[in-house]
C-alpha cells in the first residue's frame, strides 16, 4: 500500500472510532481553552511569540558555533558529548553506553527524539527492561501503541481503557481493585514505577532546550518523572536534538514561558529542571556519568533549506491542539511521529520526502496553526513548499499534468470564459429543474457527503456583457432619438 | 491612491445617494469576480457591484480576468501561479482599487502576489503597488468607503461564518460585522468556533473528502445552534461547502453570501435552494 492509500485507509478507521472521536471532542474545551486563558493573562504574549521567534532564529543562524560552546562546556561540566548523524547512530550509541553500564533496568521520561528513532524499541530488542516513566508514555507502551500527540501522548485513550489496560498488564494485584476515578489509577501506576524508579541502572530523558553558555540542558515535566529518572540511577543520557540549542539562559526563560503556555495553558510547567553535568564532588546525590546525544538526522539539510524555519519549533503542540484535521482524526492516522500541522512541516525531512509528503496535502490552509504557534513558524508556507517538491517527483505526473492544463487554460481569459460558461450550463442541464444535485459521478468526492448546488445558469461574465451590450444599445437609441428630435426641430 | 477617496470617505461618504455629487471623479473599482462566483452565483457579482456603486464608485469588470491562481499556488506550482498573477495585474492596471467578493482570492492578490513575484526584479514592486490597491469586498466597503448605510434589509436571525484566508490573512473580521449591524432588521447571532475552518479548502474537499466532511458537520452543528433563519459568508467555497451540508441534512437554515443581504439583492433563490424556498 503507498503512504496514500494508508493514510486514507487509517483517516476511515480513525473517523469511524467512535472512543477516539469523543477523546478529541475534548481537545477545545481542554488545550484550546487553556491556551487561550493563558494567553489573556499575559499582556505581553503576542510580542513575547516575536522575542521567542527571535531568539530560536539567532540561534539557528549559529547553529555551529552555539553547538560547539554547548560541547566545550558541557565537557567541561562533566558530561560526555555523542554526536549522532542518523537515528541509528544515536540508537547505537546508546545501546553502548547502556551496556557499558551493564544495564538491566531503563527507565525513560517522554522524549519525541527518542520515538523519532525508536529507542524503547531498540533497547527492548536488545534485552533491556525498558520503561516509560510518564504516564502518557507509559500508557501507550503498555498497550503497544505509538504516542498519538506529541505532549499528551495517550490523549486518544479514555478513562475505561486506561483501567483495562492496567488490569490487563498489572495482573499481580488484587483482581477485584478499585480502578473508577483517575486517582486511583495514577495511584497505581505510581506504585509500578516506583520500583523502576529504584531499579533502574540508566536512566534516559530528552532535553527541551540546551544552553550553550553552560553546557545545560533544560528538561520540563509536570509529572516530576524525568527527575527521578535522570537523578536515582548511576548514567544519565540526554538524548535530544541538535535544533534545541539556545545560547544563554536569558535566552531560554522566553521560551519557556511560551511553551508551557502554548502548549497545556500554564503559566509554567510543574517542574522544570537544569542539569549541568554528572553529580558533582559536593553533590549528596545524581548519576556519576552524563550523556549528551545530539541527533542531527537531517535537520541539518532542512537548515540549509528554505524550509529552516521548521527548526524553531519548541514542541508545544498548539499547532495540533487547534488543526481542524488533526481534531478529525487524531494522531495515529498520519503515521507519523510527529502528527498535525508541524508533522506535515518537519516530517518529511526527517523521513524523507517521499515518505510524508501526503502530509502536506492533508490540510485546508486554514491558517490557526501558524496563528497560535508561539515561535511564529509560517507552517502553511512550508507545506506549501513541500507540496511543491512532490509536484516534481515522477510519481505526480498526472496531478502535474492537470495543474499544467488547468494554468494554460487560466492565462487564456477568452477561452477561459468559454470554457465557464459551458461548466455552468452543464451543471445547470445536470440539475435539472432542481437547485442541488445529489449525485455527481466525476465529483463523487463531493457529492458522497453533501449536496452540490446548482449554478443559476449563465456566468457573471456572460451576464455583465449582456447587460454592457443592453446599456450600449440604450444609449445608442437614446442617442439616434435625440439626434431624431435635433433634427425634427430644425429650422 | 488609496488617501484621496480614504480619506475623504469616512466623514462625507452618504452611500445611498450617488457619490458622483460628492466627488469630481469618481473612484473606479475593478471588480474581480473570483472563479465561484462568476460559475455558480453571479447574483453576487451584481451584488457586489450594487454595493461599490452605492458607495460612489464606478465599477469596471475587466475581461482579462480568470482565476487568482490559488489552485496552482497552493497545489505548489508556483511557476504557474506567477503567469497568471502577471495576468491579473494586467487585466486591472489602471484602477483605483481592485476588489473581490472573497478573502481568499483577496488574499491571493493582495498577501501572495508580492511574495510570488518577490524575486523578480522586473515586477517585484509593481506587485506590491497592485496588493496596495486590493481589497476585500467588505473591508473595502469600511475601511475605504466608510460606508454606513446599504441598500439591503433583512429581517431575521443571521449568523456569519469568517472564511479562513480573509480572516487570518487579511485580518477581515469586524468588517463584515459592522456591515451587518447596519442591515435594518437583521440580528446578528453568532455561532461557537465562528473561525473553525469548514473543510472546504478548494481542492482539499475533493483530496480528503471523509476529513472534509467531518469539518463541515461540525460546523453545520455549530451554526445550528445559534438558531439563525440565514447563515452568510463572504467566501462562496465555504459557502457551497456549508449549504450543500446543510442542504443534504434536510436543515432549514439558508445560505446566502453577505454581498445579496447587504445590496438587498434577495431575488434569487438561496444556495441549494429553488425559488419557493425549498430545498427540492
Ligand atoms: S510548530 Fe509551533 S505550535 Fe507546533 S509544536 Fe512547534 S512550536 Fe508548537
Amino acid at each position: 500500500m503507498t503512504a496514500r492509500a494508508q493514510f486514507d485507509a487509517d483517516i476511515d478507521a480513525a473517523l469511524a472510532d467512535a472512543p477516539l472521536q469523543r477523546a478529541l471532542a475534548d481537545v477545545p474545551a481542554g488545550f484550546v481553552a487553556g491556551r487561550r486563558r493563558a494567553r489573556e493573562e499575559l499582556p505581553e504574549f503576542e510580542p513575547l511569540r516575536r522575542v521567542g521567534r527571535d531568539i530560536r532564529d539567532h540561534a539557528l543562524a549559529h547553529l555551529d558555533l552555539y553547538l560547539e560552546a554547548f560541547e566545550g562546556n558541557a565537557t567541561k561540566a562533566g558530561s560526555r558529548v555523542h554526536w549522532a548523524a542518523s537515528g541509528d547512530d544515536a540508537c547505537r550509541i546508546v545501546l553502548d553506553i547502556c551496556r557499558a553500564a551493564g544495564a538491566r533496568t531503563i527507565t525513560k521520561s517522554k522524549s519525541m527524539v527518542s520515538e523519532e528513532i525508536e529507542l524503547r524499541e531498540r533497547l527492548q530488542d536488545a534485552e533491556f527492561d525498558v520503561v516509560e516513566t510518564d504516564l502518557g508514555e507509559y500508557l501507550v507502551q503498555i498497550r503497544n501503541e505509538k504516542p498519538s500527540h506529541i505532549i499528551a501522548p495517550a490523549i486518544h485513550m479514555r478513562a475505561e481503557d486506561v483501567a483495562n489496560v492496567f488490569r490487563r498488564q498489572h495482573g499481580h494485584l488484587a483482581a477485584d481493585r478499585q480502578l473508577d476515578t483517575p486517582e486511583k489509577m495514577i495511584a497505581e501506576a505510581r506504585g509500578i514505577l516506583r520500583d523502576k524508579f529504584l531499579a533502574a541502572d540508566v536512566g534516559i530523558t530528552g532535553a527541551n532546550f540546551l544552553v550553550a553558555e553552560t553546557g545545560s540542558a533544560i528538561i520540563v515535566t509536570n509529572e516530576g518523572n524525568a527527575d527521578l529518572t535522570m537523578s536515582l540511577p548511576k548514567v544519565h543520557v540526554i538524548l535530544t536534538s541538535i535544533d534545541k540549542v539556545v545560547p544563554t539562559f536569558n535566552d531560554a526563560w522566553p521560551l519557556l514561558r511560551l511553551l508551557a503556555r502554548s502548549a497545556t495553558g500554564q503559566a509554567f510547567t510543574a517542574y522544570t529542571t537544569i542539569v549541568t553535568g554528572p553529580r558533582q564532588p559536593t553533590d549528596p546525590d545524581g548519576p556519576e556519568q552524563c550523556h549528551i546525544v545530539l541527533l542531527d538526522n537531517g535537520r541539518t539539510e532542512l537548515l540549509a533549506s528554505e524550509m529552516r524555519s521548521v527548526l524553531r519549533c519548541i514542541r508545544c503542540g498548539a499547532c495540533m491542539n487547534h488543526c481542524p484535521v488533526y481534531c478529525s482524526i487524531g494522531g495515529h492516522a498520519y503515521n507519523s511521529v510527529y502528527p498535525g500541522p508541524i508533522g506535515a512541516a518537519l516530517s518529511p525531512a526527517l523521513a524523507g520526502a517521499g515518505q510524508a509528503a501526503h502530509l502536506a496535502e492533508a490540510s485546508t490552509f486554514c491558517g490557526r496553526c501558524e496563528q497560535v504557534c508561539p515561535v511564529e513558524i509560517p507552517l502553511v508556507s512550508v507545506m506549501r513548499q513541500w507540496r511543491s517538491l512532490a509536484l516534481e517527483q515522477p510519481r505526480s505526473r498526472r496531478a502535474r499534468l492537470m495543474l499544467h492544463a488547468w494554468a494554460r487554460l487560466a492565462q487564456h481569459p477568452r477561452i477561459y470564459r468559454w470554457c465557464a460558461g459551458i461548466a455552468a450550463r452543464s451543471l445547470k442541464w445536470l440539475a435539472g429543474s432542481g437547485a442541488r444535485i445529489r449525485r455527481l459521478p466525476f465529483l463523487h468526492a463531493w457529492t458522497d457527503y453533501r449536496d452540490l448546488a446548482a449554478p443559476q445558469g449563465g456566468t457573471f461574465q456572460q451576464q455583465w456583457a449582456q447587460r454592457d451590450r443592453k446599456r450600449a444599445q440604450r444609449d445608442r437609441a437614446d442617442v439616434s432619438a435625440a439626434r431624431a428630435r435635433k433634427s425634427d426641430s430644425a429650422p | 491612491m488609496g488617501g484621496r477617496f480614504g480619506v475623504l470617505s469616512t466623514n462625507q461618504c452618504h452611500p445611498v445617494i450617488s457619490m458622483t455629487e460628492v466627488f469630481a471623479r469618481r473612484p473606479r473599482v475593478g471588480l474581480f469576480v473570483t472563479c465561484l462566483v462568476d460559475l455558480m452565483r453571479p447574483s453576487v457579482g451584481f451584488a457586489a457591484v450594487r454595493l461599490l456603486e452605492a458607495a460612489g464608485c464606478e465599477v469596471v469588470v475587466p475581461e482579462g480576468q480568470t482565476c487568482c491562481g490559488q489552485p496552482a499556488y497552493n497545489g505548489g506550482d508556483a511557476e504557474n501561479a506567477r503567469k497568471i498573477a502577471m495576468l491579473t495585474m494586467r487585466a486591472f492596471d489602471g484602477f483605483d482599487y481592485v476588489v473581490a467578493p472573497s478573502g481568499s482570492c483577496a488574499a491571493m492578490l493582495k498577501v501572495h502576489y508580492p511574495r510570488l513575484l518577490a524575486d523578480d526584479k522586473q515586477h517585484a514592486s509593481a506587485a506590491r503597488a497592485f496588493a496596495e490597491r486590493v481589497h476585500e469586498l467588505c473591508a473595502f466597503l469600511i475601511d475605504v468607503c466608510g460606508l454606513e448605510q446599504v441598500p439591503g434589509s433583512f429581517a431575521g436571525r443571521v449568523t456569519y461564518h469568517d472564511g479562513c484566508s480573509g480572516l487570518r490573512e487579511l485580518k477581515v473580521r469586524e468588517q463584515p460585522r459592522r456591515l451587518l449591524a447596519i442591515v435594518p432588521g437583521l440580528e446578528l447571532c453568532e455561532m461557537s468556533d465562528t473561525d473553525a475552518c469548514c473543510g472546504f479548502g478548494g481542492l482539499f474537499a475533493m483530496k480528503f473528502p471523509a476529513i472534509s466532511n467531518a469539518m463541515v458537520t461540525k460546523k453545520c452543528a455549530n451554526a445550528a445552534s445559534a438558531k439563525p433563519d440565514l447563515l452568510l459568508s463572504g467566501e462562496m467555497g465555504c459557502l457551497l461547502n456549508v449549504a450543500g451540508k446543510l442542504s443534504r441534512q434536510g436543515a432549514e437554515i439558508e445560505c446566502r453570501h453577505i454581498a445579496e443581504v447587504l445590496a438587498g439583492e434577495m431575488t434569487a433563490p438561496a444556495i441549494a435552494c429553488s425559488n419557493d424556498g425549498q430545498r427540492r
